[in-house]
């Protein structure tokens, strides 16, 4: 999933502390599921800039409002009629659910209520760890389903590099070399072999660096 | 092995001597004259400097400028080229500009993580690896192609090392990752700093029995220590290095002042002890900030006078 963290209040306060009439917009994607932008830290943040605006003596009207998908224009539509009607909409979806807000919305202004981070999983409670870059052109079969592009702190597709100590990455005892990983596993498949395997230079023009991306499928579009 | 490159330092392998190396580290600023003495002070005892690559992520001059400086003193450079701050436009950009003083010595390295640095907010690139770079290197020498395919106009000649790690974890890939990268086509080896002589000499004999002592140059890599605390220093932050308690015993075990001196002579007896190991073709000294103290280590050990190879 999207792997989302709130933003400071402080942050979010400095966009719209000039505003009068306000939608907290929530998402019931990923950012629900990773506790950062669902219908309870929607009512947590309402109720905190509620608050705020208390504290200063101006009177607000702060509305909450969850949809089902902010990256999706059908549940987007359901906001078609209020949209206008407020100074502002802080979205607490990913950044992608702010965009196609924005996109939609075109003269309400809509800021970001949270920090969009990685594309991880949920380790542990109150734990989310990255997983992917979405490089577009998918490595792990060849590296035991441990992925160098997203878990190396330099990227390395023939590592481990020289600072893999104890199979801890040299930027900080709490990061797990990917490499170390990678070998265990290869190990418990009995592919240690492959290891030596060089990897080829990788064509980075699927990843950021080719610009925008799209997936068109004409099968779907049919 | 037969030799490809106009490189001293291969010729000096390849005639069978001791090759040794060392290393300058360019200044933080733009003064010329910081690389001119530090090589003044050791270009007669080395067959080859190498210059470091913004080391530890802090910003530096350039290694080219500086390896250029070198050559411009008649003294042979390797350039050092970390994968961490340039895409492969700008490496294969660089090799040519290298290439065009007739630079023929690179090593290739994935470079410091820039969090160690002065840029830590900094991005890094890492568009291709250490491994990718020797590929790399040795496809516009061997091939005379660049990267795209299009052909090089008086392609690069040099000799391609790397790094190589002997103490790094895990153990067990310590020496299919040199069989990697010997596979990737470089042809020397300079070790990080060497303390632990026992995981070094064991490391030797893995390698031995894979031949791969007859494919690769390896070079050990030695850096004396000054003090007790810095032995300590390398032992408990420095990634990757492994210094044993007995080496910071024996230097703490002196008085501070004869401390400097105890760490030259644990390196002259290292250099000693692994002239005797089979398949060590050289030594990398890399006397950090401390150059000075090269030509005791090199005469003390029976490296000097270099040879003279055309």
């Amino acid at each position: 999933m999207i792997v989302a963290d709130k933003k400071p209040i402080e942050e979010i306060i400095e966009e719209i502390k000039d505003k009068r009439k306000l939608l907290v917009l929530g998402c019931n994607e990923c950012v629900t599921v990773c506790e950062a932008g669902g219908k309870k830290e929607v009512g947590i943040l309402a109720s905190a800039l509620r608050m705020y605006f208390l504290k200063e003596g101006a009177e607000v009207k702060i509305d909450e409002r969850t949809l089902q998908r902010q990256c999706d224009l059908e549940y987007l539509e359901e906001i078609r009629d209020v949209a206008d009607q407020y100074d502002a909409i802080v979205s607490l979806a990913c950044g992608v659910g702010v965009q196609f807000t924005a996109e939609r919305y075109l003269s309400t202004p809509v800021y970001p209520g949270v920090n969009t981070c990685f594309l991880g999983a949920n380790e542990d409670r109150g734990l989310w760890t990255e997983r992917c870059q979405a490089c577009g052109a998918c490595i792990l079969a060849r590296t035991g389903g441990i992925c160098p592009v997203s878990r190396c702190a330099k990227r390395v597709l023939n590592g481990p590099c020289g600072g893999s100590t104890s199979g801890k990455c040299e930027i900080s005892k709490d990061t797990i070399c990917a490499w170390q990983l990678i070998i265990e596993r290869l190990k418990a498949l009995d592919k240690l072999d492959e290891y030596e395997i060089l990897s080829p230079i990788k064509d980075w023009s699927t990843d950021r660096a080719g610009g925008p991306r799209k997936v068109e499928r004409e099968d779907v579009q049919q | 092995m037969k030799v490809k490159t106009p490189s001293k330092l291969e010729k000096v392998l390849a005639a069978g001597h001791f090759a040794v190396t060392s290393e300058c580290g360019p200044p933080r600023g733009s003064d010329p004259e910081v690389v001119i003495e530090k090589a003044n002070l050791i270009k007669d005892h080395v067959d080859v400097v190498n210059i470091t690559d913004n080391q530890t992520s802090v910003t530096r001059m350039c290694s080219l400028a500086a390896c250029i400086r070198l050559k411009l003193m008649g003294v042979e450079p390797v350039l050092q080229m970390v994968t961490r701050d340039r895409n492969r436009i700008a490496l294969q950009s660089d090799i040519l500009g290298a290439a065009s003083f007739d630079i023929n010595n690179i090593l290739c390295l994935s470079g410091d993580h820039q969090s160690f640095g002065d840029c830590a907010q900094g991005q890094n690139v890492h568009d291709i690896d250490s491994m990718q770079l020797i590929q790399t290197v040795r496809h516009m020498r061997d091939e005379g192609k660049f990267l795209g395919g299009d052909d090089i106009k008086r392609p690069p000649e040099m000799f391609v090392g790397a790094a190589a790690n002997p103490f790094a974890d895990p153990f067990e890939i310590r020496v299919p990752r040199l069989a990697k990268k010997i596979a990737a086509g470089v042809e020397f080896i300079q070790t990080q700093c060497i303390y632990n002589l026992d995981k070094f000499e064991e490391w030797m004999k893995l390698v031995r029995e894979r031949g791969l002592h007859e494919k690769v140059y390896i070079l050990a890599g030695m850096t004396p220590m000054k003090s007790a605390g810095m032995a300590r220093y390398m032992k408990n932050r420095v990634p990757g290095m492994d210094v044993p308690e007995e080496l910071v015993k024996r230097l703490a075990g002196v008085p501070k002042k004869e401390q400097a001196q105890e760490g030259i002579n644990i390196c002259i007896e290292s250099i000693q002890r692994l002239k005797e190991v089979e398949g060590v073709r050289g030594f990398h000294v890399m006397a950090i900030e401390w150059e000075e103290k090269v030509p005791e280590i090199v005469e003390s050990t029976g490296l000097y006078p270099r040879p003279e190879v055309d």
